[in-house]
């Protein structure tokens, strides 16, 4: 060390010879303390600031790599793993602040499902399951449905709002200009609010979700002032799209797509589904079968069927003849006689998928059910054979 | 210990002279995290601290060690150095010690440093020659000013959301020129210091 100093001193000296130790210091700014001198001494000057510079620079490396060690966080590398995985949406579907925390909670506690991050769907979940070691149980998908359809030709204003064009600025004015308390107002709300672009407004002011990319997250669902917004799963596809609880007359008053409970639905449905309870009918999904007949039988048109397709339906060659169908289609559009294989009328066939909800050999095919009521009986048929192997 | 004197110190340095509003220094961070008034509050908070810390880690230093060796010229490079310090030793504590806060502030936290606030402190504190009471004092005003303005801007700016601004104007410009009107409102604490 004092060899370095005295080459380091040796050097310096050797520039006193090159006449620019004479040095007019600059007025630096903001009136600092610091005055003009005639002559500053080089050597001297260069050495303590090197020395000084590379001190402080020491001292400041030694307390960060402290602070770093004494307060270091132990990050699992598994954290980082997840985080890669999730959808950074930060819609707080899960449940938490944020995205991040979700990554560590599903990391430390063995108690936090892997599957929910929803927007990120089945294939993250999958994944985090893999990374956690978690079994990852597969949420069907849903979607947000909007329980209103009276738009502004159907359901007029009751004043001029000139406020704050947000529902949840126009509720604060006496619950909104709508002339129909329950109804949507159709300020845009859940538009704004929705994290994946899903909702825009139609022309005529209700909100149109974009099945594709509305990813059930909830976030419309709370943010909605008059809660006409509800998250369903995407299986029921049939609902009483209308939240009024007025009496039948009052609401014909207010909307011309009302529910009026009069009641066509519950007496129709072939699942008995439908119940009318304070004035508004409600599906129940645990019994629904989404065949639609309240749909069409419905004379206000307040149930809505958001189906995509209604293929009509096609008898296969396993028919035993047993006529089931033909007494449970609603438009008799099944003929055939006893212990033959029947035939359907295309022209009268609705696609409502009774027929292939009843039939017990699942003869039925081609309709939106149809398949799926085809993967349920074998998997019940298989979990029934391993009982009975497992008995005997 | 002159109280008075500390008391104007504060007033000044957090009304009169408002750092945001009269000198215009720190903008940066003032426009980045004033959209929200959690982290309006969570930076205000930090802000003061790591200021006061920084104004008197620069004051002891420069007194003690650039004066005596004649180094004042190299007062502004120290300056940067011990507030980029702090900092990253602040980031490192706090993500330890309140990490949903770290994670809220996320890159502003290390914006600190950047901030022209935190420099001209300690350069103010040099050039009005204050002692270490009256340096602190300083500081202590500037994070007040700093938070004042923050807070400020944020409940502002949480309410712009929803009106009806011009297609153009939205956000930052808009914000611009609401800061302006507030600066204009400052200039109403003008004379309240005898210098």
């Amino acid at each position: 060390m004092f060899e370095l100093h005295k080459i380091l001193t040796d050097i310096l000296g050797l520039l006193q010879f090159a006449d620019i130790s004479h040095f007019l210091l600059p007025h630096v700014g903001v009136g600092a303390e610091i005055e003009a001198k005639e002559y500053v001494d080089l050597a001297p000057l260069l050495k303590y600031s090197l020395i000084f510079l590379v001190g402080m620079s020491t001292v400041f490396g030694f307390v960060l790599a402290f602070a770093a060690k004494k307060f270091a966080v132990k990050i699992d590398p598994r954290v980082e793993q997840v985080n890669d995985v999730l959808a950074h949406a930060h819609c707080g579907a899960c449940g938490y602040a944020g995205c991040e925390q979700y990554a560590e909670a599903v990391v430390k506690d063995p108690n936090v499902s892997p599957s929910l991050c929803i927007p990120a769907g089945e294939k993250a979940a999958m994944k985090v399951a893999e990374i956690t070691g978690k079994k990852a149980e597969l949420k069907e998908k849903e979607f947000a449905r909007i329980m209103c359809q009276g738009d502004w030709t159907k359901s007029e204003r009751k004043f001029v709002y000139e406020g704050v064009l947000d529902c949840r600025a126009a509720v604060l004015a006496g619950g909104g200009d709508k002339s129909c308390i329950y109804g949507c107002l159709g300020y845009g709300t859940c538009s704004r609010v929705c994290p994946f672009d899903a909702i825009t407004m139609s022309s005529q002011g209700l909100p149109v979700v974009d099945l594709e990319k509305c990813t059930g997250c909830r976030k419309c669902e709370s943010a909605c002032p008059k809660r006409v917004i509800e998250v369903l799963p995407a299986s029921k596809a049939v609902v009483v799209a209308c939240h009024s609880k007025d009496k039948g007359p009052n609401v014909r008053k207010v909307c011309k797509v009302g529910c009026i409970a009069c009641g066509m639905c519950a007496k129709v449905c072939p699942f008995e589904a439908v119940k009318v309870e304070n004035n508004l009918a409600r599906i129940d999904p645990e019994k629904c079968r989404v065949c639609g007949l309240c749909a069409t039988k419905c004379p206000t048109k307040a149930i809505a069927d958001m189906l995509p397709s209604r293929p009509k339906a096609l008898v296969l060659d396993n028919c035993i003849g047993c006529q089931i169908c033909l007494k449970a289609c609603p438009v008799d559009a099944i003929a055939g006689e006893n212990k033959k294989k029947h035939a359907i009328n295309q022209a009268k066939c609705i696609g409502c998928g009774i027929c292939a909800v009843k039939c017990p050999v699942q003869a039925i095919g081609e309709t939106f059910n149809a398949e799926q009521i085809r993967i349920e009986k074998a998997k019940q048929k298989a979990k029934k054979a391993a009982e009975v192997t497992e008995a005997a | 210990m002159e109280f008075e004197k500390l008391f104007e110190i504060i007033i000044s340095a957090s009304l009169v002279n408002n750092f945001v509003f009269t000198w215009f220094l720190g903008l940066c961070i003032f426009f980045g995290v004033s959209k929200k008034m959690e982290t309006a509050i969570g930076m205000s908070v930090t802000f003061t601290a790591v200021m006061m810390i920084s104004a008197a880690v620069s004051w002891v230093v420069f007194k003690f060690i650039m004066v005596p060796l004649d180094l004042q010229f190299l007062m502004i490079i120290v300056f940067i150095g011990i507030v980029a310090g702090l900092v990253q030793a602040s980031d490192t504590i706090m993500r330890k010690v309140a990490p949903a806060l770290y994670y809220k502030l996320g890159i502003y936290l290390a914006l600190i440093s950047t901030n022209c606030i935190i420099l001209a402190v300690p350069l103010m504190n040099v050039g009005n020659k204050y002692t270490f009471i009256e340096s602190l004092a300083f500081a202590f005003g500037s994070g007040l000013g700093f938070s004042l303005a923050l807070i400020i801007m944020a409940s502002i700016r949480e309410k712009l959301e929803l009106a009806d601004v011009p297609k153009y104007f939205k956000g930052l410009p808009m914000a611009f020129v609401v800061t302006g009107m507030i600066a204009l409102a400052f200039t109403g604490f003008a004379g309240l210091i005898k210098h």
